[in-house]
């Protein structure tokens, strides 16, 4: 179990950054020199609050990690009631880990960084959670294995696509990453990450980056079956999953500009969430008429 | 059929409710003593926090057959939630209308 | 590793419970005393964060999980708040802002100790007893001696959806009030601000154009 879950670390932080660099050098090349890096602090930093920041984005992604089956044997670290609310949870303490990282080196553009992080985080959470909830309806369960039983049949993602496109759309959201890179965003000289520096902002980076990819692996968890499928089954095959999943959202990140959080959010609150719900609605029907 | 064992002893359950009770008093302490608004709020969370525990609790340790504990830490999320939207909108309200934001400043309802 | 049914017992356990409630208190009392307003709120989250971890070693793996996800949101636009209302933000000046801190005090301690001595003096195996010998509360079986045990989070999602479902009535016509209402007391701007006094105009006239052509 422990040396899987160190594979699929390693593999996950090192996936985007490979996948959006396209080189394999690249991501450890520049992760080195991070290292190395003399920090630049500013006067009157909150350095507790920062702290928290660097330690809580890569613990995050650890805690939303242990709900995915990623053992050899098609195991998760942790098999509760209440899985998908885990995986939330996890998926929630990037809210105070990205405030906390704004606002911790005294500086303006990270402030607002973070406080644009905090109306994107509002707007992209609650189709998030529906989308968790009509996983579950679907289901009839929140633990993960139950879900994985319940595919048997048919991929989630054939019942529920409107709910697996908004998954994928909340993770490159929480993650401040591709079209909702705003908080991170060039305007802002680098937004929430604009004054970290050195062994600091690899862990933010990394974080951000393994989270990415964990969410990729609950993707195709939820949605595709994880770990078993009508071609085959096993953990390598969840792996190839992620990673056909991470390469579709990168694709498409490179199509799309950065969406502006002013814009996002109007469309997030009145067109997605109203969508999600219809969707839930479907779904919970379909279940009563006994067809899930 | 045998009944269902507790899922704690009472010495446990004890302890917690000894923790919530602590909780509680900190939180009425905050929440009668500070001045500003959002402060008293962070006191009453307090306070609520402290009847999660012990409706846990009290829930493993006197009847984990029954849902009534976890039906109060339900509600006790949700007065959390209320009372945390309408504190914040009544803030910005009183703020907006006369630039206040302590209590000893909002007194138009004391006698 | 199986995380439901969790139970504590033994004296190693009794510890852990117990260092996790004083980390808690802990938190809670700091929320009070630090400067820096920004601390305060997530000392706060820390201390719901440990209660959640001991609902969680009670076998509450949704209870938990749902504390923490809904006390973080809260307490991170709680933060924009403080910065937003509070006089020291970031605790740069040692300051206290207290009214009636002795009385105060006095009423949390008389509190606190007639809980106290409430819990320690109580007969709870009596209670026990009496709890077990009680019919279950109609959803599962009901033996002679008590229901049967579910898993928490079944028994929860059944009692709010059946036995309970005034809770989730209630719970759910408050929580439509309460978006209505705070949204009604944080805007300042009405229909006639937006659209003309007399409701003449096709685009809102809002600060902040949103992303929809409406």
């Amino acid at each position: 179990m422990t040396a899987a879950t160190v594979l699929w670390v390693v593999v996950l932080a090192l996936l985007l950054p490979i996948l959006q660099t396209r080189s394999l050098r690249e991501p450890l090349r520049s992760g080195a020199r991070l290292l190395a890096e003399q920090p630049r602090r500013l006067p009157a930093p909150d350095v507790l609050l920062g702290r928290l920041a660097v330690v809580l984005v890569p613990s995050a992604a650890l805690l939303a990690l242990a709900v995915v089956p990623v053992g050899f044997a098609g195991a998760a670290w942790l098999s509760t009631s209440a899985d998908l609310v885990w995986f939330n949870a996890a998926e929630v303490l990037l809210w105070v880990a990205w405030w906390c990282a704004g606002w911790s080196p005294n500086s303006v553009l990270p402030l607002v960084g973070a406080y644009r992080f905090l109306a994107q985080g509002l707007s992209y959470e609650l189709p998030l959670m529906f989308s968790l909830i009509t996983v579950g309806v679907a289901a009839g369960s929140l633990r993960v294995s139950d879900v994985l039983l319940a595919q048997q049949g048919v991929w989630f993602v054939v019942v529920m696509p409107v709910a697996a496109a908004v998954f994928m759309c909340a993770a490159a959201a929480f993650a401040s990453w591709g079209p909702f890179a705003g908080p991170m965003g060039r305007d802002l000289g680098g937004g929430v990450l604009a004054e970290t520096t050195g062994p600091a902002r690899l862990a933010l980076s990394a974080g951000r980056a393994l989270f990415l990819g964990v969410a990729a692996a609950m993707t195709a968890t939820l949605f595709l079956g994880g770990p078993a499928g009508p071609v085959a089954s096993g953990w390598w095959w969840l792996l190839l999953k992620t990673v056909l999943v991470t390469a579709v959202m990168v694709a498409l990140a490179r199509r799309l500009p950065v969406l502006p959080p002013d814009r996002t959010v109007d469309v997030a609150w009145v067109v997605v969430l109203p969508l999600t719900i219809v969707q839930a609605l479907v779904v919970s029907v379909l279940v009563l008429r006994g067809v899930l | 059929m045998t009944a269902v064992q507790p899922l704690i002893d009472p010495l446990t359950m004890q302890v917690l409710l000894s923790v919530a009770a602590a909780l509680v008093a900190v939180g009425v302490f905050g929440a009668l003593s500070q001045q500003s608004v959002v402060m008293v709020m962070m006191g009453l969370e307090l306070v609520v926090n402290g009847v999660l525990l012990a409706g846990g609790g009290a829930w493993a340790a006197i009847s984990p057959t029954r849902p009534d504990g976890q039906v109060l830490v339900v509600m006790g999320l949700v007065v959390m939630a209320v009372e945390m939207a309408m504190g914040f909108a009544v803030v910005l309200a009183i703020y907006r209308a006369r630039q206040v934001d302590m209590v000893d400043m909002a007194t138009d309802l004391s006698g | 590793m199986n995380a439901d049914a969790v139970a504590v017992s033994g004296v190693v356990d009794l510890v852990g419970v117990g260092a996790l409630g004083a980390v808690a208190v802990a938190l809670g009392v700091a929320v009070f005393v630090v400067d820096s307003m920004a601390r305060a709120t997530f000392a706060l989250l820390g201390s719901f964060v440990a209660v959640a971890g001991l609902l969680w070693t009670l076998g509450l793996a949704y209870l938990g999980a749902v504390t923490v996800l809904m006390m973080t949101v809260e307490m991170a636009v709680m933060a924009v708040f403080m910065v937003a209302f509070m006089m020291n933000p970031a605790g740069l000046m040692p300051m206290t802002m207290v009214h009636a801190g002795r009385s105060a005090a006095a009423v949390a301690t008389t509190v606190f100790v007639v809980l106290v001595v409430g819990v320690w003096v109580v007969d709870w195996s009596a209670v026990v007893a009496g709890a077990s010998t009680a019919t279950g509360d109609g959803m599962g079986p009901t033996g002679s001696a008590g229901a049967a045990m579910v898993e928490p989070t079944l028994q929860v999602g059944r009692a709010v959806m059946g036995s309970h479902m005034l809770v989730m009535l209630v719970v759910g016509v408050t929580l439509l009030a309460t978006i209505l209402a705070a949204t009604v007391l944080a805007t300042d701007r009405g229909r006639y601000d937006r659209f003309g006094d007399d409701l003449s105009r096709r685009r809102p006239d809002d600060p902040v154009t949103g992303g929809l052509p409406r």
